[in-house]
């Protein structure tokens, strides 16, 4: 039964037409309402924040990637691999995710060069990733349409667990850079990424590929680990803090529910995290208006919270949820977390079947 | 031929900024550059059919509020992914403190 569920969530497979005909693909998502003055400061674009913030990013992440070098050889290195490494294997994401967003900076140009730079840091093709995200926007956590669910009915709980050290999304980076660099994309793939812009895609797989090739020459070079630790390997030693982040944007909640009051989490973070995810825990603020730059979604959240559910405190109570909520999945793949919105908040769509959250079989609802 | 139709007064909209204009069960968006010209395109977004009159008016380009997709508004020229195609523009001209587009 879990196999039948997890198939539901290809690109390539009927759930993907089944949610274009019930209308889950491309819907009207609720949107708070906020004046368009107000709205217009909070959309407003400065190259300052992103700059500043951008410069105490690389410089953290040379300074401690140089004293790694340093003390190369030693026991004292670890530390400072420990800290390099999560920065760039973990904190590269948010950076891709506001660049590619292209709401991080003013210029243009400083935006697409930080996406370029996170994506290849993250292992993400730049332009695969820039239509998957877009389609991810456009159709969050709906079945058959999202490429990126990261906690399924039932969860894959080994790969969850695995990906805490990137086991699961490096070998699969590495896959499908050999398949981009060959001229091909996999069927979800293709679903989502046009054919005008794939060029791109094998393009830039086979200058990834080289990256990676000189890199590996290099460690064989100098018979030292030194150059993948620096280059590639945080995707895998680095990644545990991208993950602890990551899940908790929906994991555990309602899917196909065309309202990100209830599939999507803001968490309360200090200001040390929200510094590392570029305050990415506004999650629920970003999706309903992903045009705020991330410097901003705090002002926007003073403007909407009233209209929400009500916010975890910690990323702490948000993982007393999300835990608990997966593992009942485990068993029982109709459960989800039903947030409740606070009194007074905006009225969310009429729950049906279709869309209460459950993630139904949409030939049966639909026939029912 | 050409179908003039009042779309609204100039100062219905704000400099660098667009508002929403129906005619004809179609939709339209109208802008104002710092410049006070007036310029229109078409109300959707070419990639997945969004309003653009809640998108943000920057530096001659309108960006889409749902994925951020780019266009020039005075040209209609799509910028990048993710649009592609590019926004069809319609001529635009002010008599008397009315703003009127071609929507033929």
């Amino acid at each position: 039964m879990g196999k039948e569920r997890l198939q539901r969530y290809s690109l390539a497979g009927p759930e993907n037409r089944a949610a274009m005909e019930a209308g889950l693909a491309g819907a009207d998502w609720f949107r708070s309402d906020v004046p368009r003055k107000r709205m217009k400061e909070l959309m407003r674009r400065s190259d300052y924040p992103a700059i500043r913030d951008t410069v105490i990013w690389l410089g953290l992440i040379l300074l401690f990637g140089g004293l790694a070098i340093a003390f190369w050889g030693t026991w004292w290195a670890l530390p400072f691999f420990l800290v390099y490494g999560t920065l760039y294997g973990s904190t590269s994401d948010s950076r891709w995710h506001e660049t590619g967003h292209g709401t991080a900076f003013k210029t243009r140009w400083l935006d697409e060069g930080l996406y370029q730079l996170a994506s290849f840091m993250i292992m993400r093709d730049p332009t695969v990733w820039r239509w998957s995200h877009a389609r991810h926007h456009t159709d969050t956590l709906v079945l058959g349409r999202d490429p990126e669910i990261a906690a399924m009915r039932p969860a894959r709980l080994a790969r969850l667990i695995a990906n805490f050290a990137g086991l699961v999304d490096v070998p699969t980076a590495f896959r499908l850079m050999f398949r981009h660099a060959a001229g091909r994309l996999t069927p979800d793939e293709a679903d989502f990424v046009p054919e005008p812009e794939r060029h791109k895609v094998y393009r830039a797989a086979r200058i990834d590929l080289a990256s990676y090739a000189v890199t590996i020459a290099l460690a064989i070079g100098l018979r030292s680990w030194l150059p993948v630790l620096l280059i590639g390997g945080p995707r895998l030693y680095g990644a545990w803090l991208l993950n602890i982040y990551a899940l908790t944007q929906h994991a555990g909640l309602g899917e196909n529910v065309l309202d990100h009051r209830l599939n999507t989490r803001t968490v309360k973070m200090c200001a040390v995290n929200r510094f590392l995810y570029w305050n990415m825990n506004y999650h629920v603020e970003h999706h309903m208006f992903p045009l705020v730059p991330y410097y901003r979604l705090a002002a926007l959240h003073e403007e909407i919270k009233h209209d929400c559910a009500p916010v975890y405190r910690s990323i702490w109570a948000a993982y007393r949820e999300i835990v608990p909520a997966i593992l009942r999945q485990l068993r029982d793949e109709e459960y989800y977390v039903r947030r409740e919105l606070l009194p007074g908040a905006a009225p969310l769509h009429v729950p049906a079947p279709l869309n209460d959250g459950r993630g139904l079989p949409l030939t049966a609802v639909t026939a029912a | 031929m050409a179908e003039w139709v009042a779309a609204c007064a100039i100062d219905d909209i704000d400099p660098e900024d667009v508002i929403p204009f129906g005619h004809a069960g179609r939709a339209y968006a109208i802008y104002r550059s710092p410049d006070d010209t007036y310029h229109a395109t078409d109300g959707h977004c070419t990639h997945e059919q969004t309003l653009l009159c809640d998108g943000l008016v920057e530096n001659g380009v309108i960006e889409c509020p749902k994925h951020n997709g780019r266009f020039d508004y005075t040209s209609g020229k799509a910028l990048g992914a993710p649009v592609l195609v590019d926004l069809r523009t319609y001529p635009v001209r002010v008599i008397d403190g009315t703003v009127y587009i071609d929507v033929a």
